[in-house]
């Protein structure tokens, strides 16, 4: 793959990544730490012919990049907690009515308006069910400046892929990280776009919601001779309301069967130096996610020169979460601990897929980053 | 002869899930002669609509249609109609949809100018609910939410969406089916945020328990608080208390609209102009 070095933040790279994964429609309002990405979007998107509008709040942003998204456009919006918590409801009509639209959140301390300006973890359970409902969220985590533009370029193409919304989780770290970043070219992901499917069939016989039992709908863009109607209530083939008992029950079943059964397709994972893992009495699984596994990297690294074998699982799709890789490592290890810059949000998840209640953990809430050191002297305190 | 409204309804949605002699068919019919009066092609067509009696009237006529949450109707419009500026957007809303939860949406898409065209229908009350105070509902009125009666003054959408910005602001009733037309053919060729504010009759939730319980009587009622513009604006101050002027009471047709001057800004990213200064305006703050 042809890569480019670039120097940029966190927040420039996602704002660069959406523009080359063909995003023409950025809603959003200004909300720290997540302005940047509006600032960079909003002179990035007119120069190709795109729109960035800041809507007056952030249920109109998240509302503006829906409406966009339904007309057919690849759509973005921005936001952290706070603004995770407002957008909710419309992420759940993208849910129910099967509009792909990606939402990066980059997270601060909570709950409420919280630390600002700080790094937290906190929204990694929020955006496993933002909305009310049954559906099944998927939440992707850059865990560097690359993956800060990788992911999501990953995000706009699983969404057209699902036809749901796709959240990237980053951090203020990640986001105000300026740094060097190696990514792929804008031609390179040209050439990875896969759009949403369309129907090209006479109009009389399009059924946007008539797909298989695990499939996503099927929704051409808006203005091109198939009027169809979407809605958030429970509906039909055709997109129109209704309470009939066998289509209510196999929609709902159909949005959590097309991602559970699919997860093969969403799954994405770092398995750092663990390599040389084979069970034996010793080594010690690290898991953390996002920013603070480059902390938990460095303390690998310091543990390794200790003669402490130590390695990191890192999942990257953090919902649906990779049960069987985690189950694998969990079963195979002993001494697992979680980092995580929240009180036991993922922590919780690997208790439920690994079935172990003997995790240890490492939480910090208090807006910083946990460094290499907090970690290495944890791993020898409890292991 | 008679208009035929069939190409422009889905007909195997009918009956609607209206009341008997409610008024939302009436404006239903309006708006679809007034896009045919336009010549409007139903695949350039996007309608908008909220939560409420008011929010299935997109599921009823037969253009591209959404059905969005409570109160966001034309902050989705405003998404559709930015990424497509050459299409028609109308939203439908109700008066709790556009003036309760979706307030702020209304006075920013007024204040944009944006070119949609904003279809209130405004019964005050909350009708699909079961008869809860709405914004417009009259101070005094039984509501099951007041049933002391209401003490919350009443609302003015029009008079807000002028103060908004809007450039063009009518207000009709459902007694006049012709006007209600002709309000939508000049709002809909109108470039700019089109505000309607639309009259229209709850017998069953609002007038059952004020005193109108039937069609004819809610809509007497409407009849009583209204009357065309020209002959409001001659009466004295003190008589205008409890009328509402009828009629278009905003056109502005010199504002800009925002998807034109969106365009301004895509031609200074691609170098094809100068950044936008205080000059390019009329208005200076």
């Amino acid at each position: 793959m042809e890569t480019r070095e670039v120097i940029a933040s966190g927040n420039d790279l996602v704002a660069m990544a959406a523009v080359d994964a063909g995003c023409r429609f950025f809603g959003g309002y200004p909300i720290t730490p997540s302005s940047e990405i509006m600032h960079t979007i909003s002179d990035l998107l007119p120069k190709v012919g795109g729109v960035a509008i800041q809507m007056e709040d952030e249920i109109g942003g998240v509302a503006a990049a829906v409406g966009a998204a339904m007309s057919g456009v690849r759509a973005l919006t921005a936001t952290s907690g706070p603004g995770m918590s407002l957008k909710a409801e419309n992420l759940g009509l993208a849910q129910m009515a099967e509009v792909p639209v990606v939402v990066v959140d980059v997270m601060r301390g909570g709950p409420s308006t919280g630390l600002p300006t700080r790094v937290s973890q906190g929204d990694v359970r929020q955006a496993r069910n933002p909305s009310h409902g049954d559906y099944r969220s998927i939440t992707l985590c850059a865990g560097n400046l690359e993956e800060c533009y990788t992911e999501v370029v990953r995000a706009f193409n699983l969404a057209d892929r699902f036809m749901q919304p796709v959240i990237v989780l980053t951090d203020e770290t990640i986001g105000h990280m300026h740094g060097k970043a190696v990514i792929p070219t804008a031609d390179e992901v040209q050439k990875g776009i896969v759009p949403r499917k369309t129907f090209d069939g006479p109009p009389e016989e399009y059924l946007p919601y008539g797909v298989g039992p695990d499939e996503p709908a099927v929704l051409n863009p808006m203005f091109k001779g198939y009027r169809y109607h979407f809605t958030g209530l429970h509906h039909d083939a055709k997109g129109f309301p209704t309470e009939e008992i066998e289509t209510c029950r196999k929609l709902i079943q159909r949005l959590e069967d097309k991602v559970m059964k699919h997860t093969d397709e969403l799954e994405k994972n770092e398995e750092f130096m663990l390599d040389d893992f084979n069970g034996e009495e010793g080594e010690i699984l690290i898991i953390a996610y996002g920013s603070v596994s480059l902390a938990a990297k460095e303390a690998i690294r310091t543990l390794r020169k200790e003669g402490r074998k130590a390695g990191l699982f890192r999942p990257i799709t953090l919902w649906p979460s990779p049960a069987k890789r985690i189950r694998h490592w969990t079963d195979m290890v002993k001494n697992v601990l979680v980092v995580e810059l929240n009180i036991r949000q993922y922590t919780e998840e690997v208790e439920r897929v690994s079935g172990r209640l003997d995790l240890e953990g490492l939480y910090k809430v208090n807006g910083r980053a946990i460094s290499p050191y907090e970690i290495v002297e944890k791993v020898k305190e409890v292991f | 002869m008679a208009f035929n409204y069939d190409k422009y309804l889905r007909l195997e949605k009918m009956p609607t899930l209206w009341c008997w002699g409610c008024g939302d068919g009436v404006i239903l019919k309006a708006m679809i002669r007034a896009i045919e009066k336009l010549g409007w092609n139903q695949d350039d067509v996007a309608v908008v609509s909220g939560i409420g009696c008011s929010g299935r009237f997109s599921s009823y006529v037969d253009f591209n249609t959404v059905h969005t949450t409570h109160g966001r109707t034309v902050a989705f419009a405003t998404g559709i109609k930015l990424a497509n500026p050459d299409k028609h957007v109308i939203c439908v809303a109700g008066d709790g949809d556009a003036l309760a939860i979706g307030g702020n949406h209304t006075i920013h898409a007024a204040r944009r100018n944006i070119d949609i065209n904003f279809i209130m229908i405004n019964n005050f009350i909350y009708g699909l609910t079961n008869s809860q105070t709405s914004p417009t509902t009259p101070q005094g009125m039984w509501t099951v939410s007041q049933k002391a009666g209401n003490i919350d003054p009443t609302f003015d959408g029009a008079e807000l969406a002028i103060a908004a910005g809007a450039s063009f602001v009518a207000r009709e009733t459902v007694l006049n089916p012709k006007k209600l037309e002709k309000v939508f053919v000049e709002g809909f060729k109108h470039k700019g945020f089109s505000f309607f504010d639309i009259l229209s009759n709850c017998h069953i939730n609002l007038g059952r328990k004020n005193k109108m319980a039937s069609a004819m009587e809610n809509l007497e009622w409407i009849d009583k608080i209204t009357m065309p513009k020209k002959k409001y604006d001659q009466l004295p101050e003190e008589e205008k208390l409890n009328l509402f002027p009828t009629g278009i009471l905003k056109h502005d047709k010199e504002a800009k609209e925002y998807c034109e001057l969106y365009e301004e800004i895509k031609k200074v990213h691609q170098g094809k102009r100068a950044k936008l200064t205080q000059d390019d305006f009329e208005k200076k703050i």
